[in-house]
């Protein structure tokens, strides 16, 4: 630059400003994209809502409307008397809990002999349990359904219940990861006093891994919950449907009740929403160490 | 009893249900599902064995190469739209903005709604006439497409359904973005490289075993395209117990769903099972490619 020196310190002072300006625009901007998308995702939520407050003949207007005329709240009764949903929620949350039950005792079991023991298997298993998780589902989906049929299983509960006690690989290398981060010297500690691998496995690890073992309840209970094609595979009588099978066999007949599908719709995933905002921590904390570590 | 048998005692004991779990619901399901795929079986009598005719039949069949055509198509495209939009979403987010937590929560709140309920939603939105998408796209004078009518439309929609459910890879890369170090951006500043130059020589190495386990979970994933199309393609047949339609001119069926209405709708099982190994072997081959690709791109710190 050909300039006097006070001219040029000016000039730098501009270059500052300008940088700051570019700075402040920049993250004008970034706010202004957030907000933007945030806006498109959850316009399906204030879609589903609204829909389900406007009566048919409004759903089926030319041009459509945006907002309901007035209220229309007889959707959401409608849904109760024309699907037995209560009894539905009960059979879902059956399977959902004993699921939880199995999951929490057989994953945490089974990582803790992978994270925590020093055995010959350590080495061999651990790969195997990762490695079971790239087989495709249909792989398996056959013979499993040819073994509940011949145990006279098919119409039951136990297809989708049983599996659960056996532990899952995908929370088996979640609750690993973070039994990892318990200090080995605690066990160690624990076995010269003589404890035996059942009470450190109860006394220390599980206090100690209540946020993981939390994460894997709510992942378990949230899986089952919404579990289609369990459910479309071994379910056959209407009195034993799950939400997800009961509302699918609901479309069927009322394809074209818009109002109705989508207030039921809301209704499914509305305790669902509220179980995340309760849990949001142990979601994101679940994800991340299976995401990262991995 | 010496210590070190007793470890094996107690490690084998806690891992046993696991062990008795791969027996029963992996191991001998693999080998009984390899042993159907050469048989005829239609479930209700012994099956009946008959060489590779399965395979043969399946390689003559056009509905086949449909199903394996979609499915490509999906991961194919739907893979790297999904990252890209994933961690794009989530370098915004990374940023300390006021309210992004709030802004994480909305992101990620389409991925928890169960799948029966967000693909009606989905059916809805995507109304040729009173569908909220072609109402905006009407209103900004963009043509609006028949999105589940019109086959050329179906799998495109089906993307940008997907796109919808992406708070999941987002969440992970966000995760991903916060471990990398501070001190390599700062002193990538002080050497005067732009924030392009340092997304594409900090952000991306660093992160690169995140996209990379990402890649392979959603390749897996999309190969087993299934519920949003069963759903899809059942309630706007809205007949035929178990057996969804494949949409219009079979736009999609996907090879899961084909492979399912094998088994269930038409009782062939032993031609079922045969898609499943030819699955199997698809998707064990893509993950060794994509392994053996790892060592260009992939960096390991530490």
């Amino acid at each position: 630059m050909v300039s006097s020196i006070g001219n040029s310190s000016v000039t730098v002072g501009n270059v500052h400003n300008r940088k700051k300006q570019m700075k402040m625009f920049r993250r004008f901007l970034a706010h202004a994209v957030v907000i933007l998308f945030c806006g498109i995702f959850i316009v399906p939520f204030i879609w589903m809502l609204l829909t389900s407050f406007k009566t048919q003949q409004e759903i089926y207007a030319n041009p459509p409307t945006i907002f309901p005329r007035e209220f229309y709240w007889r959707n959401y009764v409608d849904v109760f008397t024309k699907i037995p949903y209560m009894r539905y929620v009960g059979n879902t949350l059956i399977i959902s809990i004993s699921a939880v039950i199995g999951q929490v005792l057989t994953s945490t079991m089974v990582a803790y002999s992978m994270s925590k023991i020093e055995w010959f298997g350590k080495k061999y298993f651990f790969p195997l349990i990762i490695g079971t998780m790239m087989i495709p589902y249909q792989v398996t989906m056959i013979p499993l359904y040819m073994i509940y049929k011949n145990l006279g299983f098919i119409g039951t509960y136990w297809p989708l219940i049983l599996p659960n006690f056996f532990g899952s690989a995908y929370y088996i290398f979640l609750l690993r990861q973070f039994f990892m981060t318990i200090p080995t010297s605690l066990v160690e500690s624990a076995t010269i006093d003589g404890a035996s691998d059942a009470r450190i496995y109860l006394q220390i690890m599980m206090p100690l891994c209540k946020p993981a073992i939390t994460t894997v309840a709510i992942f378990t209970f949230m899986g089952n919950w919404s579990d289609f094609m369990g459910p479309l595979l071994y379910l056959n009588k209407a009195e034993m449907y799950t939400i997800s099978i009961g509302l699918q066999a609901f479309v069927q007949t009322h394809y074209i009740e818009w109002g109705l599908l989508l207030a039921a719709s809301a209704i499914f995933t509305v305790p669902i929403i509220i179980l995340f905002f309760m849990a949001q921590r142990y979601f994101i904390e679940g994800i991340t160490i299976t995401g990262i570590k991995g | 009893m010496k210590v070190k048998t007793k470890r094996n005692i107690s490690g084998f004991i806690f891992a046993l249900p696991w062990i008795i779990g791969f027996v029963c619901f992996s191991a001998y399901p693999i080998v009984t599902s390899m042993y159907y795929s050469f048989t005829e079986f239609n479930m209700f009598q012994a099956p009946n064995f008959v060489g590779i005719a399965n395979y043969k039949q399946l390689f003559q069949e056009a509905k086949f190469w449909k199903s394996l055509y979609n499915t490509l198509y999906m991961t194919v495209l739907g893979t790297p739209l999904n990252l890209a939009f994933g961690l794009f979403m989530a370098n915004l987010l990374n940023k300390k903005l006021k309210g992004m937590s709030v802004y994480r929560t909305i992101f990620y709140m389409p991925t928890i709604v169960p799948a029966v309920a967000s693909t009606l939603l989905w059916i809805w939105i995507l109304n040729p006439t009173q569908g909220l998408l072609n109402n905006a796209l009407k209103s900004l004078g963009l043509p609006a497409p028949n999105w589940l009518g019109d086959p050329q439309m179906t799998k495109p929609a089906l993307l940008l359904m997907g796109l919808w459910g992406t708070g999941g890879i987002m969440l992970i890369f966000l995760a991903a973005l916060q471990d990398v170090p501070k001190s390599l951006y700062e002193a990538a500043e002080i050497d005067g490289a732009n924030s392009v130059r340092r997304f594409f020589s900090i952000t991306l190495p660093s992160i690169s075993p995140v996209i990379f386990f990402q890649l392979i979970m959603s390749v897996i994933s999309n190969f087993q395209y299934f519920t949003q199309a069963y759903l899809m393609t059942n309630a706007n047949s809205t007949g035929g117990f178990n057996a969804a339609s494949g949409g219009p001119e079979n736009s999609l069926l996907f090879y899961a769903l084909y492979l399912y209405q094998n088994a269930f709708a038409f009782f062939k099982m032993g031609k079922a099972s045969a898609m499943a190994w030819i699955l199997f072997i698809i998707v064990a081959i893509v993950t060794y490619a994509l392994f053996k690709t790892q060592r260009k791109w992939v960096t390991y710190g530490e």
